[in-house]
């Protein structure tokens, strides 16, 4: 799965870092606190968050994430977004909560831990 | 050259976690009995009762730095210190247009009362102090020094509220005078531990939020004189000025 499926999936802005569109997702992060995705994410995950600040990217180039989702209608500080297309990563944005774009991410990407309906 | 002893870092009953024994007065006493030259005020997100004790310190021969521990979007804390009275009231106005407006549940934060120089409750601050700013970091920073004043990165080694622990790093561009530590550190294990370079100034503080704490840790300011330039170019490290931080003197 590329970083353009995700935004055709869920109709995400691209805000910036069109050149990372083609990057793979592996699997995604959630967190605001940016020590602990410099501590903790992995290599082509997609962070999902509410921080808008240019360390954001800078943790997101450090670490090979795939692309990074705003939540909640958020929109990049300029820095950001000058840092992103320097970076060639995506900034994603939503008008969804963490919770719901969490929610539909983890369905797209681990369908199999979704169980079925109790019957 | 002369050596002076602060404390940049001190709440008042104002923070909603500051003791209601921190009034003006009882911290001027505390400072006097600490043998304090140098105390700075910085409530949460609020300069409103910083005047007031720097008039009454004034009084006992103690300088005042007048203040806020601003808490940015990011929630990282920062000192704030203007340079005077007229700046100190138009980074209020920032603070005020920059604050969301939360009101304050006293039962759950406690009281921010805002007192005058006798110990008399003025006012109770309605909106919730301890949230964070509209204003990221970097805007925060460039209206302090728009404003002339002093901009410190709080309590650096603590795992919240920390520009480490919220941003994972310091980000470029970002001005500082200096950098504080708390009473729990040593001025060589944070240098280590953060990768912080000689030439940046490190300053400990007590963040008291009772009347005992203030002075656990301090400053050793190395300066003419207590004037706010003094102080700056102090915490710059011009001229044969410079800062001692002694976090664990008073342990």
């Amino acid at each position: 799965m590329k970083v353009s499926d995700l935004v055709k999936e869920f109709q995400l802005t691209v805000f910036s870092g069109e050149s990372g569109l083609d990057r793979e997702v592996e699997g995604g992060y959630v967190s605001d606190l940016l020590s602990d995705v410099m501590g903790f994410s992995r290599e082509n995950q997609v962070w999902i968050t509410l921080q808008t600040h240019q360390n954001v990217v800078a943790i997101a180039s450090l670490k090979d994430l795939a692309a990074v989702i705003l939540v909640k209608g958020f929109r990049p500080e300029e820095r950001m977004l000058e840092h992103s297309n320097n970076e060639g990563i995506p900034v994603l944005g939503t008008s969804l909560s963490t919770f719901e774009i969490a929610g539909k991410l983890y369905r797209l990407l681990c369908p199999e831990e979704i169980l079925p309906p109790a019957v | 050259m002369k050596v002076f002893r602060a404390d940049l870092h001190i709440h008042t009953v104002l923070s909603p976690c500051g003791d209601l024994e921190m009034s003006p007065r009882n911290i001027v006493e505390e400072a006097a009995r600490k043998k304090l030259d140098l105390i700075g005020i910085t409530d949460h997100n609020s300069t409103r009762q910083a005047e007031v004790v720097r008039q009454l310190a004034h009084q006992r021969g103690i300088a005042v730095l007048t203040g806020a521990e601003v808490t940015t979007r990011e929630e990282v804390h920062c000192l704030a210190f203007l340079p005077d009275e007229e700046r100190r009231l138009l980074f209020q106005h920032f603070l005020d247009e920059q604050l969301p407006v939360i009101p304050n549940s006293e039962g759950r934060f406690g009281y921010q009362a805002l007192v005058d120089a006798s110990d008399n409750i003025l006012e109770l601050e309605e909106r919730l102090l301890i949230t964070g700013l509209r204003a990221g970091i970097g805007e925060v920073e460039q209206e302090v020094h728009r404003l002339g004043g002093l901009f410190i990165p709080a309590h650096i080694d603590r795992s919240v509220n920390s520009i480490f622990s919220q941003l994972g790093f310091i980000p470029p561009g970002l001005h500082f005078e200096a950098l504080e530590i708390t009473r729990f550190v040593s001025e060589e294990s944070a240098r280590q531990r953060f990768g912080i370079a000689e030439a940046v100034t490190l300053t400990a503080s007590s963040d008291a939020h009772y009347p005992q704490d203030i002075g656990a840790a301090c400053s050793l300011f190395y300066m003419h004189d207590l004037s706010f330039a003094e102080i700056r170019l102090a915490l710059l490290g011009r001229d044969g000025r410079k800062v001692m931080p002694q976090p664990k003197e008073n342990r």
